[in-house]
C-alpha cells in the first residue's frame, strides 16, 4: 500500500499547502498585528503586536467619518447587491427558460461585451452620468453594474440545473411567470444565490475605479476610497491606515464565514 | 426583459460611444474627427509603448503562474483522503474576500525598503542587502505580480475544485487500477476532463490582466518611472489626469478591446486543437 515513492508525494504535498495556506493567510495576520504597532514599527518589519492600537484606532476615527463612510458603502454594497442578483438572475433564468429564435446569438452578443474593458467604458459612461446631472450620486455607482454579463452567464449556467418539471407544475397550478420566478425558482436555487452574492457583494464593496471617477467629495465616499486615500504618498501613517484595512475587509470576511458552506453547493451548480 | 434594456443603455451605448469617440481629436469636450490621427500616435507614443509592453509582460507571467499553482492546489484539495481539506480550501481562498484597498496597503507595508519581508530574507540569509521592492523598475513589477497572484489563485481554485467534484470517481479508480501514476492520472484525465472550465478561466484572467488597473495605481502609482504602468492607468491618466483628451483615450481603449478578442479567440484554438 505505502511505498515510500507515495509517501514522498504526501509530505510533500501538504508541505506545498501548508506554505500555500501560510502565504495566503500571513497577511491578515500581519495586518492584525500591524495595527497595534506605531507607524515606524511597521515600517521597520516589527513582527509582534505592540501598545498603539486605540492610539491607531483614534487617529482613524479622527481622520475618517466612519459612520457615513460605513452607510455609504453599505447602502452602495448592499442595494448594488440585491439588485444586480435580482436584475441578472432574471436574464439569466429568461435566456434558459424561453426558447425564441434570438436566444443564442444574443447570448453570444452578451458574451462578447463581457470582453470589452470597463477602461473602453469610463469615458462614455462618465459624459452620460455627467448629462444625466448623476455625478456624484449613489446612482451612478450602481446602475452600470446592476446588468452584470458575468453574473448572467452564471445565473444562466446554474439555470441548467433547475428541473423544468417544476416549472411546467407550477403552471398548471396557475402561478403568473414572475410568481413562479419569485416563489419558486429563487427558493430552489438558494445555493447559487448565495455563491452569487458572495461575488457580487465583493465587487461592490471593493470596487475602486468607478466610484473614484464619479464620486467626488468626501461625504461621499466609500470606504475603500476613503482608505486609499489615506494610504497615499510615499509615507502614509501605516497604523491607522491597518485599522482602516481591518474594518474594511471585515464585512466581505463575515459574509464568506456565513455563506461559505452554501457558496461551495452554487459553485458546484453553476460549473456542471 | 429588463436586465437587457439595461444593458443597452449602460453597455452598448457607451460601447458605440466609445469607438465612435477614439476617431475624434481635441482636448477636453471639443471634438473633432480626426480619422486615423489618434492610431498613427499610438505608434509614436513612448508612454503607450511602455504601457503596452508592461501589460503584456504582467499577463505572460502571472496568468500561466497562477492558473497552475490553482490547477495543482485544487487537484490535492480534491483527493478526499487528504487530511485538513476544508481548512485549506478556505485559507487559499481567503485572499479573493479581504478589499483591494486593505491589501495593496498590507503589501505596501511587507514590502517595505526596511519591512518584514526584507528583515526575514536578511535573517534567514538569503540576501545579504535589502531588495528595493517598490523603488526598482523589476521588483515592482514583481511586486504587482506576486500580488494579483496572492489574490485571485484561490478564486480560480474554487472553479477547478467544483468542475472536479463532476468527473466520476470510477475513472480514476480504473485507473489506479490498470497502475496509472498519479502525474498521468492528473495529466491524461484531470486536465482533459476540466478542458471547458481551464478555457474559461484563462480568458477571464486574460481579460482581467489586460484590464489591469487597481494594484498598480494603489502598489507603486505606475513607478517606478512607469515600470508599472498599464494600458489602464494609461486610459485613466489620459481622461482623467492629465488634459482630458477623451478620443486618444478612447483609442488606447480599442487596444485592449482588440487584444481581448485576438487572445480569447487564440485561447480557444488551443483548447478545440488538444481535444482533436
Amino acid at each position: 500500500m505505502s511505498n515510500p515513492l507515495v509517501l514522498i508525494g504526501r509530505a510533500a504535498t501538504y508541505l506545498a499547502l501548508s506554505l500555500a495556506a501560510f502565504v495566503s493567510v500571513f497577511p491578515f495576520v500581519w495586518m492584525v498585528i500591524a495595527a497595534t504597532n506605531t507607524s515606524p514599527d511597521i515600517i521597520k518589519g516589527k513582527a509582534t503586536p505592540g501598545g498603539a492600537l486605540f492610539a491607531n484606532i483614534g487617529t482613524f476615527l479622527n481622520s475618517v467619518d466612519l459612520p457615513r463612510v460605513l452607510f455609504n458603502s453599505f447602502f452602495i454594497a448592499g442595494v448594488g447587491t440585491a439588485l444586480t442578483l435580482l436584475v441578472s438572475s432574471l436574464a439569466g433564468y429568461g435566456f434558459e427558460m424561453f426558447r425564441s429564435r434570438f436566444r443564442e446569438k444574443l447570448f453570444g452578443g452578451l458574451l462578447l461585451m463581457l470582453s470589452i474593458p470597463f477602461a473602453a467604458l469610463m469615458i462614455p459612461l462618465f459624459v452620460m452620468m455627467a448629462n444625466l446631472k448623476l455625478i456624484n450620486t449613489y446612482q451612478a455607482i450602481i446602475l452600470p453594474t446592476v446588468a452584470w454579463v458575468f453574473i448572467i452567464f452564471y445565473f444562466r449556467q446554474a439555470t441548467k440545473a433547475f428541473p423544468h418539471e417544476l416549472r411546467d407544475a407550477a403552471r398548471i397550478d396557475g402561478l403568473k411567470e414572475w410568481q413562479i420566478f419569485l416563489f419558486v425558482y429563487m427558493p430552489v436555487m438558494r445555493s447559487t444565490y448565495a455563491a452569487a452574492t458572495i461575488i457580487v457583494f465583493m465587487m461592490h464593496w471593493n470596487n475602486y475605479l468607478w466610484p473614484l471617477i464619479v464620486l467626488q467629495t468626501n461625504e461621499m465616499f466609500t470606504l475603500t476610497l476613503a482608505v486609499a486615500a489615506l494610504s497615499a504618498g510615499y509615507t502614509p501613517d501605516f497604523g491607522l491606515v491597518m485599522v482602516g484595512a481591518i474594518v474594511a475587509t471585515l464585512p466581505t470576511l463575515v459574509i464568506f464565514f456565513l455563506l461559505q458552506r452554501r457558496f461551495v453547493e452554487g459553485m458546484l451548480g453553476a460549473v456542471k | 426583459m429588463p436586465a437587457l434594456v439595461l444593458l443597452g443603455i449602460f453597455m452598448i451605448y457607451p460601447i458605440l460611444w466609445s469607438l465612435w469617440m477614439s476617431f475624434q481629436v481635441g482636448r477636453g469636450m471639443a471634438f473633432s474627427f480626426g480619422g486615423l490621427t489618434n492610431i498613427i500616435r499610438l505608434t509614436q507614443d513612448p508612454v503607450f509603448l511602455r504601457a503596452l509592453s508592461n501589460t503584456l509582460i504582467f499577463l505572460a507571467i502571472q496568468v500561466p503562474i497562477m492558473l497552475v499553482l490553482a490547477l495543482l492546489f485544487a487537484s490535492a484539495l480534491n483527493d478526499s483522503k487528504l487530511w485538513g481539506r476544508g481548512f485549506f480550501r478556505t485559507a487559499i481562498f481567503l485572499p479573493c474576500v479581504t478589499s483591494l484597498v486593505a491589501y495593496s496597503v498590507i503589501f505596501k507595508s511587507m514590502f517595505a525598503g526596511d519591512g518584514i519581508i526584507n528583515q526575514v530574507l536578511l535573517g534567514l540569509h538569503i540576501v545579504s542587502t535589502p531588495i528595493p521592492w517598490l523603488a526598482d523598475p523589476f521588483w515592482a513589477k514583481f511586486v504587482v505580480v506576486a500580488a494579483i497572484t496572492w489574490r485571485w489563485t484561490g478564486y480560480n481554485m474554487i472553479f477547478y475544485l467544483a468542475a472536479m467534484q463532476n468527473i466520476d470517481r470510477s475513472i480514476y479508480e480504473a485507473a489506479r487500477i490498470d497502475g496509472v501514476p498519479a502525474w498521468a492520472r492528473f495529466w491524461y484525465i484531470t486536465v482533459p476532463m476540466l478542458k471547458p472550465v481551464i478555457l474559461f478561466t484563462a480568458v477571464i484572467s486574460t481579460i482581467g490582466t489586460l484590464q489591469l488597473f487597481d494594484e498598480p495605481n494603489l502598489l507603486t502609482q505606475g513607478g517606478p518611472s512607469d515600470s508599472t504602468l498599464t494600458l489602464s492607468m494609461y486610459i485613466y491618466n489620459l481622461s482623467f489626469r492629465f488634459m482630458p483628451s477623451f478620443g486618444y483615450a478612447a483609442t488606447v481603449s480599442y487596444v485592449i478591446v482588440v487584444l481581448v478578442a485576438i487572445l480569447s479567440y487564440i485561447q480557444f484554438l488551443v483548447a478545440r486543437d488538444r481535444r482533436a
